[in-house]
């Protein structure tokens, strides 16, 4: 079986062509980021503001915890039926699947914005404002950086569900790695179905890697305690009183 | 000077934090607000930056109503440190230090040697400028809090509790530097602590509110230990405020007399030539330590020396020169002048002696008049 897979793979025949892994691993890509930008340029506002202002925070983990809920199946063919007559050629396609991953790439994305303003330190948030920050600024140079941490792991949650949930796109007729997990059913063809799981799993896998990347480069040093221990050499340094006279330390004079 | 006129702040609730509040915190001065939790004095604080607004009265900071000011270029022009810190853990202390130099727009070259100048002030190595705040100690990060304060050179500065969160070493390390800094800048100071010993250790004027922001007593530390106004106070001051005291009352005129004294690194024989149970040793003028010439088998080295004893300057506080006897070993009080050379010794029983010849009272003038 294992054989039968790795076969398959690679198999120079499936890596060129019309219908070739590249394309489909192009099309994949392309329905998956397009869905967490979408969800990334509605959510990640949305939970900033939750998190800032404190207002609407109800609204939002219910939200998450309704959207967590809907099931990606249903929604796709529900979607189709009533957005699909709608809109006219390949896009009354389209539009529903995209409508699926943005709902699944929500939750993640609204839940790590706005926790990550709320684990802000207070007292950071309490400085900022008592040195004259004003809201916006208390925002934009303190919250929202001391946030990316958790921005960033409900950005790569998000994408890690995507990329397993856009093989859906394939049940309505469109491209990405799914086809091979459908066409393979329709033909009984295991080892082209295991192989399609397989790329989709390393795609994921891949694109999380960029994002880790992504999220050093962006992500202060600060934040992430990679930057060593505190040692307390300074604390020493500064406690060196010069009246200090031998053994004998001189007694408060106040 | 900060000036509140019949300030109160009272919630929708009902509640009362701050009750017709009247006081003067002078220019130049540390004014310290203390009381126990629920008395207001935070609430107090933040209302001076307006982080909270008061219901009725007014503050004014020499002579401008701070209601009629933008809060935040209000806040801009006060410096404000806070119990942890709350430095940005995403920036380096020198970009923390640079903040309000930032905001007030000057160029990033200018706020970063000002920053440097600052923590070199504040008692911390230029090799800590690049760290974040996460490496840094408690009381590390409360100097950097402290620095990033003054950094705008702001003429008033608010404290909330800004050394509560340290272990107590630490804590009396940092009030000895925060005083050190106070006199080379003389600042108006409004200071928060709920800690009686050390708002009377800080304090040019201490107000103590009881709950409901009520104002119980504002005077001189010196003043509120001898003369509490009411029960409350005298409560809330404590034991031992006739000892604690004498740290405000000057040394009376004392005759030292004068120790037979050993260099560092006697010979037995030479410590043992001098008949007393405890010898005092010198090291080019200074006393450095105690030992008992029986103890003695080798020629004097530090780690042989009694670490017990205080030393005390002449001109000190009394409660200062109390404590060297007291704790001395031999009961004998060392003396030293202000470069710390040995004058002599005095001991416990000639210095009460002397209390009952200096006045009771503080002699520090009583701080401007308030109304009530």
């Amino acid at each position: 079986m294992t054989r039968d897979v790795l076969d398959w793979l690679l198999d120079g025949a499936h890596w060129q062509g019309g219908e070739g892994i590249p394309l489909r691993v192009w099309q994949h890509v392309a329905y998956s980021l397009i869905a967490v930008g979408i969800a990334a340029v509605l959510a990640v506002p949305a939970g900033l503001w939750v998190g800032h202002t404190g207002r609407g925070r109800f609204l939002a983990v219910n939200l998450v915890g309704i959207l967590r809920a809907v099931p990606s199946l249903g929604l796709l063919f529900a979607s189709l039926m009533i957005l699909g007559p709608k809109i006219p050629g390949e896009l009354g396609v389209h539009v529903p699947v995209q409508v699926v991953l943005v709902v699944l790439a929500m939750p993640p994305v609204l839940a790590g914005a706005y926790a990550g303003v709320e684990a802000v330190d207070p007292a950071a948030r309490d400085a900022a404002r008592g040195m004259g920050m004003q809201g916006r600024d208390v925002l934009l140079r303190v919250e929202l950086p001391c946030a990316l941490p958790l921005v960033f792991s409900g950005l790569r949650s998000a994408v890690l569900q995507v990329v397993a949930t856009a093989t859906l796109a394939a049940t309505v007729g469109l491209g990405g790695l799914g086809r091979y997990l459908i066409d393979g059913l329709a033909v009984r063809d295991y080892a082209q179905m295991a192989g399609g799981a397989v790329l989709v799993a390393a795609l994921a896998l891949l694109l999380d890697l960029l994002a880790a990347t992504l999220q050093r480069l962006v992500v202060s040093p600060g934040l992430t305690g990679k930057t060593g221990r505190r040692t307390a050499a300074g604390e020493t340094a500064a406690s060196s009183d010069p009246r200090d006279v031998g053994v004998l330390t001189e007694g408060s004079t106040r | 000077m900060i000036r509140f006129e019949g300030v109160t702040k009272e919630y929708a609730d009902g509640t009362t934090a701050v009750g017709g509040l009247s006081l003067n915190a002078p220019t130049g001065a540390i004014t310290v607000l203390v009381g126990p939790s629920g008395c207001g004095k935070t609430t107090s604080l933040r209302m001076v930056n307006r982080m909270i607004e008061p219901t009725a009265g007014r503050i004014t900071i020499d002579g401008e109503d701070t209601a009629t000011m933008d809060p935040a270029r209000l806040r801009r022009g006060i410096g404000y440190v806070i119990q942890h810190a709350g430095l940005f853990p995403h920036r380096t202390v020198v970009d923390n230090v640079a903040t309000v130099p930032r905001l007030l727009g000057w160029d990033r070259r200018k706020a970063r040697d000002r920053s440097m100048e600052l923590l070199e002030r504040v008692g911390l190595p230029a090799e800590l400028a690049r760290r974040y705040p996460h490496q840094l100690s408690g009381g590390q990060q409360q100097r950097v809090g402290v620095a990033r304060a003054l950094a705008a050179d702001p003429p008033v500065m608010l404290m909330d509790e800004p050394f509560s969160a340290v272990d107590p070493v630490v804590r009396e390390q940092l009030q000895d530097e925060f005083l050190r800094l106070q006199a080379e800048l003389g600042k108006t100071i409004l200071f928060v602590t709920h800690d009686i010993d050390e708002a009377v250790k800080l304090g040019d004027q201490v107000a103590v509110l009881r709950v409901g922001g009520r104002l119980a007593q504002l005077d001189a530390p010196g003043r509120l230990l001898a003369d509490p106004a009411d029960d409350f106070v005298a409560e809330f001051v404590g034991r031992d405020r006739g000892y604690r005291g004498l740290a405000f009352r000057p040394a009376p005129p004392l005759e030292p007399r004068e120790e037979p004294t050993v260099p560092l690194g006697a010979a037995p024989e030479e410590v043992r030539r001098v008949t007393a149970d405890w010898v005092l040793v010198v090291d080019a003028g200074r006393p450095v330590g105690w030992v008992e010439p029986r103890a003695i088998d080798a020629p004097v080295t530090t780690d042989r020396l009694h670490r017990g004893g205080t030393v005390a300057r002449l001109d000190g506080s009394l409660r200062a020169i109390l404590d060297a006897a007291l704790s001395s070993p031999s009961g004998r009080g060392v003396l030293v002048d202000d470069d710390g050379l040995l004058l002599g010794t005095v001991t416990a029983s000639a210095v009460v002696a002397a209390l009952d010849g200096v006045p009771r009272t503080d002699p520090v003038e009583p701080p401007e008049p308030v109304e009530r």
